[in-house]
């Protein structure tokens, strides 16, 4: 921990702000403080009030009631620029880099005058290459951004900020994108950083890294805050409690059974016009088993899962669904056959969001004799339908005429499942199923997709969560640049080799790197 | 300022919309009355006295809102399902010349069967022309705004070519017209002394039909998800290509249907102008409407109302008549932006 060279006096301090939307409380009379060289962690679940409070201290809304005083003067409200220009740099979840720039254009750009810029670069080059030594943020300044990695975007956005000589950098989410090693490096980074006399914010949903990089945490619930913890004493069932306000309940797994296959492929290539193209894949999905995807995302996850889901043909190679050849179907056919489809894209691809809550649960089976009769949808068979799904899978909605967009991001993933799973499905192919959703609603999906397993479904799951697929799994496959390894078995599986598979490195099946 | 969505916009809102939205076009073109130098107030009531203020206002506005609330509604089922019919002049035209071939002599069949035997190969033919814009867009996605406009001019300069040629009607002392479709064939009037006949029953009957089709049926349901979400339709197995070539075939058909209201009803025969431009102001009262059907009986009679009272107006207090045009496009920039305000909510910070 670096905590220890911290210099008494807050370098930034947060009194009682509050902010609103509409009817939602973001952020309610939150008062905390940074001190110098250390590392906050702003621990919460999806709309705990983080972004929010984040966007406030950067200058993009203005607080309902508040004030924030960095270094002990207070800070100009909604202005980014005056809070840039005072030392409070963001990263944000999402990178905001021009991809056909350079680094150090990307670096210089918004910093320095357009027409200096290529003038007289040499000495910006000469900053960004000792702030990138100094700090072990190795990129090289004269690369396009879109030839860049995730991992090494980052860090062009990390040095953006250290360029203007920032005394506070938060971050946001900031290894959501990376594999665990590269979360490893940006760790040392940020401890480079504090040792220096930097501080920094770090949000997270995520317990264990913010037990390894923070000093303090502070754990927003609903808006307010619901604790304020030294790592080093406290554990990461304190926290999670403090965060979800009660503690989860065990997930209830049991060993793998596997039995008949119900899905092969044997040798499947998809050759798209773009990128993600899936080389010679060949798969086997057992009844009463969960088979997981490692992976970094875009090395053709999304191909697979569409193609198991029936949304994309493969080019060559063959789909056995329980013995009947599928190559060529469509999705009503996958759909008809057992397949449920929990898709990762679940605002744009899994519901219709104008549509009601009712007409999304049905959306799949719309034609079955249940709902509809000689053309007429049965508007009360429907109706009553829905109320038992979403009794039973707690979807919480304000009504039946509800449109599906308007529910939240955990009760619009429950609403997918009510319809995937209520049939019983043969096959569960689940991309991403719990990305954004907070910790108590990921614990329900979690044990609805082992439920499925128990009662003999075949259950795939693609996830960009490690932790994830190790608690779900049996066996795992880690894919990358379109291609699957071999089939690792839980028990065998350790956390540094599938993170080092998922850069490309080939791992013996002795577990050991090649 | 930035614009934030509201949650749970009241029913009583929604329907006033087009109301408020109407009211506000009123009072930014009295503006443009008072720089023409008339009295806004006069101006007005003989607005509403020409468009609604007598037997033969009220019929002829009617009359004039019978094809409207056709190409509206051709509008409205085709935009919901996010296919641009911008055909629907030339669908329009298609079905009158289908009319005009099948219904001069050519069958004959009792006045039961002769009116439903009309439309029916009035929407065939307006179907199968939108057919063709929507099989180039499915397959080999070739932009269907661009190909339904451009295929307006193919049929109507190929209407010309009839009227001036083959179809020209010996009797008609030269004038580019065809034969007269014979009596069974025509929609007779139901208000005596005046130009009403039944095809503004029929363009009701289809409003009704259009609201219950997409609200109640099966086809309804996968126009819908198709329109508000593709990708999400066809992941769910609505067979997306066959759902908007059935839109296209309904869409086709009722734009169609425009034209046996004006040649088997309003005139008689087939002429190049029986419509002054019914399938584009269709677009404009299906934007009106919302899109709904219902809806859109109130915008085609709001529209015809327009523009028969604004010549009244104009013969009265000697304004432009072009002022009608400005009030209907003035009412539905009010209605966008109207429907803006209702769905978001305006905030400074």
């Amino acid at each position: 921990m670096s905590g220890a060279n911290a210099i008494a006096g807050p370098v930034l301090e947060i009194r009682g702000i509050s902010k609103r939307f509409g009817a939602l409380q973001a952020n309610r009379d939150l008062t905390f403080s940074l001190d110098r060289g250390e590392v906050l962690a702003l621990l919460g679940e999806n709309g705990a009030g983080k972004t929010t409070l984040m966007n406030i201290l950067f200058g993009h809304y203005v607080p309902d009631a508040g004030e924030i005083y960095f270094q002990g003067k207070r800070l100009p409200q909604g202005s980014p620029a005056a809070s840039l220009g005072l030392g409070i740099g963001m990263v944000h979840q999402h990178f905001t880099l021009g991809e056909n720039l350079s680094v150090l254009e990307n670096v210089l750009l918004g910093t320095e005058s357009l027409f200096r810029l290529s003038q007289d670069n040499k000495t910006a080059r000469d900053k960004l290459i000792t702030l990138s030594e100094r700090f072990g943020l190795r990129v090289d300044p004269d690369r396009l951004v879109a030839e860049l990695s995730v991992g090494e975007r980052q860090r062009v956005e990390i040095l953006k900020a250290l360029y203007r000589d920032v005394e506070v950098l938060i971050l946001d989410e900031p290894t959501a994108v990376l594999t665990p090693q590269e979360s490893v490096q940006l760790f040392s980074a940020l401890r480079n950083m504090v040792a220096q006399g930097m501080s920094i914010i770090f949000i997270s949903h995520k317990l264990a890294e913010t037990f390894e990089i923070a000093d303090r945490v502070v754990v927003l619930r609903r808006g307010e805050i619901a604790g304020v913890f030294d790592t080093e004493a406290t554990s990461e069932g304190a926290l999670a409690h403090a965060m979800v306000g009660r503690d989860l309940p065990k997930l209830d797994r049991r060993p793998a059974k596997p039995a008949e296959a119900i899905m092969t492929l044997r040798s499947v290539s998809v050759r798209l016009a773009e990128e993600n193209n899936l080389h010679d894949i060949s798969l086997e999905l057992k009844a009463g088993e969960v088979v997981g995807i490692a992976g970094v995302s875009g090395n053709g996850q999304r191909t697979l899962t569409d193609l198991l889901g029936g949304n994309l043909t493969a080019t060559s190679g063959e789909l056995v669904l329980e013995g009947r050849l599928i190559t060529k179907a469509s999705p009503r056919e996958f759909i008809e056959a057992g397949v449920a489809r929990i898709p990762e894209d679940r605002h744009e691809v899994g519901i219709v969001g104008e549509m009601s809550i009712p007409e999304n649960l049905i959306i799949e089976s719309y034609r079955d004799s249940e709902f509809q009769r000689g053309g007429w949808m049965r508007g009360r068979q429907i109706a009553q339908y829905a109320k038992s799904l979403c009794d039973t899978f707690d979807i919480r909605g304000s009504g039946e005429a509800q449109q599906a967009k308007e529910l939240s991001g955990g009760n619009i993933q429950k609403l997918i499942l009510a319809r995937v799973l209520n049939k019983r499905p043969r096959l569960i192919i689940a991309s991403q199923p719990t990305r954004g959703l907070d910790v108590g609603a990921q614990s329900q999906v979690h044990q609805r997709l082992l439920d499925a397993k128990q009662s003999g479904a075949a259950v795939f799951i693609v996830s960009e969560d490690l932790e994830e697929l190790f608690a779900l799994c049996d066996r795992l496959h880690v894919m990358f640049e379109g291609r699957l390894s071999e089939s690792i078995p839980i028990e065998q599986a350790n956390i540094d080799d599938i993170g080092l598979m998922m850069t490309g490195k080939v791992i013996r099946s002795s577990g050991r790197a090649a | 300022m930035r614009l934030e969505r509201r949650q749970g916009v009241p029913i009583a809102v929604r329907l006033a919309l087009p109301l408020i939205a109407i009211a506000v076009a009123l009072a930014l073109c009295s503006f443009f009355l008072l720089w023409a130098g008339t009295n806004v107030g006069q101006a007005y009531l003989s607005l509403a006295k020409g468009a609604f203020g007598s037997r033969f206002a009220l019929t002829e506005t009617l009359t004039r809102a019978t094809p409207l609330i056709f190409t509206g509604l051709a509008a409205a089922v085709a935009f919901r399902a996010k296919l641009w019919n911008i055909g629907a002049e030339g669908q329009l035209y298609v079905g009158a010349m289908a009319i005009t071939f099948f219904g001069t002599g050519l069958v004959s069949l009792p006045p039961v069967l002769m009116v439903p035997f009309l439309f029916f190969v009035a929407i065939v033919a307006g179907g199968l022309l939108l057919l063709i814009s929507t099989v180039l867009k499915t397959w080999l996605r070739v932009d269907e705004v661009v190909t339904t406009l451009l295929l307006n001019f193919v049929v109507l300069l190929f209407v010309d070519y009839l009227l001036f040629g083959p179809w020209k009607d010996p009797m008609a002392l030269g004038w580019p017209q065809a034969a007269r479709i014979i009596e069974e064939g025509r929609l007779a009037g139901i208000v005596p002394r005046s130009r009403l006949h039944t095809g503004v029953l029929f363009a009701l009957g289809a409003a009704c039909l259009v609201w219950i089709l997409m609200r109640y049926t099966r086809w309804g349901f996968e126009i819908r998800a198709v329109g508000h979400n593709i990708k999400a339709a066809h992941f769910s197995g609505i067979p997306v290509k066959w759902a908007v070539m059935r839109t296209a075939l309904l869409s086709g058909g009722l734009a169609a249907c425009a034209g046996v209201t004006e040649v088997a009803g309003t005139k008689g025969y087939l002429t190049v102008d029986i419509s002054p431009g019914f399938g584009y102001t269709g677009i404009a009262v299906a934007m009106l409407a919302g899109l709904n059907p219902l809806g859109v009986i109130g915008a085609a009679i709001f529209f015809a109302g327009i523009y028969n009272g604004a010549d009244s107006m104009s013969r009265a207090m000697n304004v432009s008549n072009y002022i009608a045009d400005v009030i209907t496009a003035t009412a539905l920039l009010s209605m966008l932006v109207c429907s803006l305000l209702v769905q978001y909510r305006l905030r400074r910070d």
